[in-house]
């Protein structure tokens, strides 16, 4: 009981002035306070998802939006309970996927520290939001056009063919990227590239939407629900990113910081452009910049110090903008900017983890920039073209086998009453 | 019997609620609507795409009244919506053929009254 008191002490420590001084001595269980609650902060990030896609479709399939992120809280938490986790987290003696050491929940302890990674049951718990948000993430780029039930079956088998393995790589201490020495704190190349690339195969196999190949207008039938969801992304961040320090430690007290700044930095980047570009500084555009800033951190949160965050922050916010744009010359539909955000703010966002690590912030950064700062931006070039080449292929294939059998995309009729009268047979709003 | 097509300012509605009241009129229809006159369109622009709409927002009240309130409700309105700007709205006048209230089967001007 007392060690219960003191670990609550020690997590609202956290967020006072002696947590750089307490973090060195914490025990455990504060490590463990700050990782249990961290996954219930990422968790929320899948409904506050569900919010920020649902308000930016028509009206006619914002229920079939909100239930791609829902879904994947059902889906992907029992297939990564059942398989997933051995596949990214079980003995990789190869360093590209784990063994069957750890299905069904085998080999995993309540009593071992989260640190202590593949055999701790709050550590395959934290990992499991991550999971679980990493699909629904491409979701947002198949929006308003794809079978519910192909959808389903397509985040089933690309979380065990995509997530767990690119999981292993870069997080299982015998992962091949890991041992490279790449730098990804909480999963800019798991989570953000590879669902952002995944996002760019998904929308050229499913094509366009045919309102826009008719030139109808798409209006987002909710921008205010889309603002409460990106506020709450921010909130959840902070667990993505400060928990993956997996402890309560200066490490993670410089990720809080560096989160929260450049999710800061991505809103006026973001902003700044597009006022310039447009005049207007949007609702929508200080949403999604504070987005885009939160991926590109999200590589190097542990390893950037808090003004190299702001920079990090301005840069990806800026260069989402203009990768938005992208779509429209090279003509595929990617509805809600899943490329633009994700694939291009991780891109870039793994690439600059290594411009701006700093002993200052980690003093694990010493190691990697052993061989020069060059070459650690070279290690984080080769990885993020591993992760996005991998991701690419086989997000390609996966689809167009499903498409092979049966179809992923909803006809033309249903398509055009909207996925959620013809899909689940409900609507968003009703006259009464 | 003449029913009142009235398209105004949005911000106007409260000020026509108050006029049309002091005429001891009762029983209207109002309904939030999209329409297009000389006034100048909208542009949207989300995340960089533009939507450029010809139409503005207006509200429509819709009320029946017996022939001799006809010109004092459509002064009323009109002195109340105005602001004499382009976008002010417009006024129709639509004979009607009957009414009915459906509570009791009361036709004609008993049925509005």
């Amino acid at each position: 009981m007392k060690q219960v008191r003191w670990a609550l002490t020690g997590a609202l420590l956290f967020f006072g002035p002696m947590a750089r001084a307490q973090g060195a001595d914490a025990p455990p269980t504060a490590d463990l306070v700050w990782v249990a609650l961290s996954a219930v902060l990422v968790l929320l990030m899948t409904p506050a998802l569900a919010m920020f896609y649902g308000g930016m479709v028509r009206r006619i399939n914002v229920l079939s939006t909100m239930m791609h992120s829902f879904i994947a809280m059902g889906v992907i938490s029992i297939l990564w309970l059942a398989l997933g986790y051995s596949l990214a987290f079980g003995t990789a003696g190869s360093g590209w996927i784990g063994d069957f050491s750890r299905t069904m929940g085998n080999g995993i302890s309540t009593s071992e520290p989260a640190a202590s990674g593949g055999s701790s049951a709050l550590f395959m718990l934290f990992q499991m939001m991550f999971a679980i948000i990493t699909p629904a993430l491409i979701s947002g780029a198949i929006a308003e056009r794809m079978k519910f039930g192909s959808y389903v079956a397509f985040i089933a088998l690309w979380s065990l063919v995509v997530y767990s393995p690119v999981a292993c790589w870069v997080w299982n201490p015998d992962g091949w990227l890991l041992k490279h020495g790449a730098l990804d704190f909480a999963g800019g190349t798991v989570v953000h590239l590879a669902s952002g690339v995944a996002a760019l195969a998904a929308a050229i196999v499913l094509g366009k939407r045919r309102a826009l190949i008719h030139r109808e207008p798409i209006p987002p039938n909710n921008l205010t629900m889309t603002l409460v969801g990106a506020g709450l992304l921010w909130f959840g961040w902070i667990g993505f990113n400060a928990g993956s320090a997996l402890a309560m430690n200066g490490v993670a007290v410089n990720a809080f910081i560096s989160t929260h700044m450049a999710a800061a930095a991505g809103m006026i980047g973001w902003l700044v452009v597009e006022r310039i570009k447009t005049g207007k500084a949007t609702a929508l555009g200080a949403a999604s910049g504070l987005v885009g800033g939160l991926v590109g951190i999200t590589p190097g949160a542990g390893f950037v110090a808090p003004v190299g965050a702001v920079a990090v922050g301005l840069l990806t916010g800026a260069a989402c903008y203009l990768a938005i744009g992208l779509k429209n010359k090279l003509g595929y539909d990617d509805s809600l900017d899943v490329v633009g955000v994700h694939g291009a703010g991780g891109l870039l966002g793994a690439v600059l983890t290594g411009v701006f690590a700093s002993e200052a912030a980690n003093p694990a950064v010493k190691d990697a920039l052993a061989g020069g700062r060059m070459e650690l931006v070279v290690k984080q070039v080769v990885a993020v073209g591993a992760v996005g080449v991998y991701s690419f292929v086989v997000t390609m294939g996966l689809l167009l086998a499903l498409k092979a059998m049966g179809g992923i995309r909803a006809n033309a009729e249903q398509e055009d009453a909207g996925l959620d009268e013809t899909m689940h047979g409900e609507a968003g709003y009703n006259l009464y | 019997m003449m029913k009142i097509e009235a398209m105004i300012r949005p911000q106007k509605l409260e000020a026509v609620l108050e006029a049309v009241h002091e005429l001891q009129l009762t029983g209207m229809t109002v309904t939030e609507v999209r329409g297009m006159g000389r006034q100048r369109g909208i542009t949207y622009t989300y995340r960089g795409s533009q939507y450029t709409t010809p139409l503005s927002h207006k509200v429509k009240i819709e009320l029946v009244v017996n022939d001799e309130m006809v010109e004092d409700a459509v002064r009323a309105i009109q002195e109340a919506a105005g602001t004499g700007e382009v976008g002010d709205g417009k006024i129709f006048l639509v004979p009607v053929a009957d009414a009915i209230r459906i509570r009791n089967g009361e036709r004609g001007e008993p049925a509005i009254s």
